[in-house]
């Protein structure tokens, strides 16, 4: 059984829902808020992070690469306008690397994401899973590191706005 | 015009070319099945070079690597030897894929699923199931000759520790090919160290390739539509630079450097020219993290930007530390793929990985850069679908497909045509 309380799952599973919404609702000014301010987040695909490639589509180990991706989203990149839909799964608990206890709860969470373009086109952009280490503070969890692990390595024209 | 409009396969009568020279592309050329099939017998199967992978893809012998080369699908090997193979992912029985993997390694033989053919490491038929028949019964007729059949194996050409592969016995030296000023750019960048790689993936991209190809040897565009390069000195079209286009014109190198006198470490704006224009790059847009583009002086020289290109699908570039090379697949008039391979290299100190990592934000299907030449290809194939016998003016700079010191310029655009039309007889 899972070494976690239920309080603990909940409170996860509740950022989590929290973050899809967020992004799905074009808040992204919100998006950095749900990590910790030195943090990691990856885009990257099932092949390379089986192969242990360290080059991800995406890459941040700041809040503040996180922030520069959602103003250059919104000042600098040209892009067709377009909308997602996170469907997540429940999350894993996953066991703690050993060594690496105090780091935060691990979770593995399933994903799929739609594309709607503003002609109403909609596509599935991308399935995968999220690899989390969350830190459990007194107030909600905050985001260690989220790893998105793309299921494919193909992505169709852009990935503009984050997974 | 005297060619109708119509998407007809007319393998005896190629599409006329408007005019002679480089300057006005009919839109045709990224819709036409029947051009598509040119380019596949013409470039594809014709006498250009094509990368395969990179010598570390396939370090040991019995290792292989498939790729493809236009619409054929081609497997790669290194033998016991150290010498490298290619050939078709065709099975000379009935036509099925040999391989199905995509990669791997300690392989002395393929065997096809379907009836177990067998060929060796060079793409050579070994062994035919059954062909002596079973007790006395069927089997092969007595002059089936085992060495007569095999799928189409490719000339190999290895420099810098890239692979490049022909299917064509008419495929010129590769070094004389690439020309005085191609090759010594791909050893700036590659010579003399062992690449590592550090990320694959494919960007699909909805879009004829010679348009992504056209987007890359467009240096025009670059300040414009991507403000990153302008506001932090990346490349500004008022750095000192050049662009570099080969006799042929299928092969070009654009670059720029840091102009040190006139630098402004990315603390002023772009202003001059770029105000006058009202175009939208000028901004005062800042880095909250600018670790990003931190970057270390790796080639001993202060050129910051390198893009060059080998006709007809190479590209091998260099944007500060971010060196990547991507390979333009065909896969449909209206649809590409674009590998990218994100490269580091064995030397490199963890501070320098790290600075390659984020500087890979730069590129790929997410880049702060690349993002937008991965929609503008789609915006161009949707404004033409009703448009045919319309044609793209490429006037920036002249008509002539020739090295110019200045960037704002298609020579090198033009250049791409010239070969193009050179190579598919259109």
């Amino acid at each position: 059984m899972s070494h976690i309380t239920h309080d603990t799952f909940f409170a996860i599973t509740r950022v989590q829902a929290d973050y899809a919404r967020c992004i799905d609702d074009d808040r992204l000014e919100e998006w950095p808020s749900f990590f910790l301010e030195s943090c990691v987040y990856k885009i990257t695909s099932a092949a390379s992070h089986r192969e242990g490639y360290e080059a991800s589509v995406v890459f941040a180990n700041s809040r503040g690469m996180l922030t520069d991706r959602i103003t250059a989203l919104r000042e600098a990149n040209i892009y067709e306008r377009h909308a997602y839909r996170h469907i997540l799964g429940m999350p894993s608990i996953l066991p703690p690397i050993l060594g690496e206890e105090t780091r935060g709860v691990r979770t593995e969470t399933p994903f799929m994401v739609a594309r709607i373009m503003l002609d109403g086109t909609t596509d599935l952009f991308a399935t995968g899973r999220y690899l989390d280490v969350w830190n459990i503070g007194s107030n909600e969890p905050k985001l260690a590191e989220r790893l998105v692990v793309c299921d494919s390595s193909r992505f169709d024209t852009l990935l503009a706005i984050p997974l | 015009m005297s060619q109708p409009a119509e998407y007809a396969l007319s393998p005896t009568q190629p599409p006329h070319w408007p005019g002679d020279g480089f300057t006005r592309i009919p839109y045709w050329a990224f819709q036409r099945e029947d051009v598509y099939a040119l380019e596949q017998t013409h470039i594809f199967q014709g006498p250009s070079w094509h990368y395969l992978c990179l010598e570390v893809d396939i370090p040991d012998a019995g290792d292989f690597h498939t790729t493809a080369v236009g619409d054929a699908p081609v497997v790669v090997t290194r033998d016991a030897d150290g010498e490298i193979h290619a050939f078709e992912n065709r099975c000379a029985h009935r036509g099925a894929l040999i391989c199905l993997d995509t990669k791997g390694k300690g392989r002395k033989d393929f065997a096809c699923v379907y009836h177990a053919w067998t060929y060796d490491l060079k793409g050579k038929l070994t062994g035919v199931a059954f062909q002596k028949g079973i007790k006395g019964k069927g089997g092969m007729p007595p002059d089936f000759k085992i060495a007569e059949h095999g799928p189409r194996q490719l000339k190999i050409a290895r420099l810098h520790g890239l692979v490049f592969g022909s299917f064509s016995a008419d495929a010129p030296d590769f070094k004389s090919w690439l020309g005085p000023e191609i090759e010594p750019r791909i050893g700036r960048v590659l010579a003399g160290r062992k690449p590592v790689v550090l990320g694959r993936y494919t960007q699909v991209l909805p879009n004829n390739w010679k348009l992504y190809v056209e987007n890359v040897k467009d240096s025009y565009h670059a300040s414009i539509l991507h403000l990153f390069f302008t506001t932090f000195e990346l490349n500004r079209l008022s750095q000192k630079g050049a662009i570099v286009v080969d006799e042929t014109g299928g092969h070009h190198i654009s670059y720029s450097a840091i102009d040190r006198k006139t630098s402004s470490n990315g603390t002023g704006s772009a202003g001059g020219e770029y105000a006058q224009q009202n175009i939208r790059s000028d901004s005062k847009y800042r880095l909250q993290d600018p670790s990003l583009l931190q970057g270390f002086n790796e080639f001993g020289d202060d050129i910051t930007l390198q893009i060059l290109s080998v006709f007809p699908t190479f590209v091998l570039q260099q944007i500060q530390n971010c060196i990547a090379i991507r390979q333009v697949v065909p896969r449909a008039p209206d649809r590409t793929d674009l590998n990218w391979t994100i490269l580091g290299f064995e030397t490199d100190t963890p501070e320098q990985r790290l600075t390659r990592l984020k500087q890979a934000n730069l590129v790929g299907p997410a880049g702060f850069i690349s993002m937008e030449d991965g929609c503008v290809g789609g915006f161009v194939q949707r404004g033409v679908k009703a448009a045919p016998d319309e044609s793209a003016v490429l006037q920036m700079g002249g008509s002539t497909a020739e090295s110019s010191e200045s960037r704002v310029t298609e020579a090198s655009i033009r250049g791409f045509w010239k070969a193009w039309r050179a190579q598919t007889g259109i």
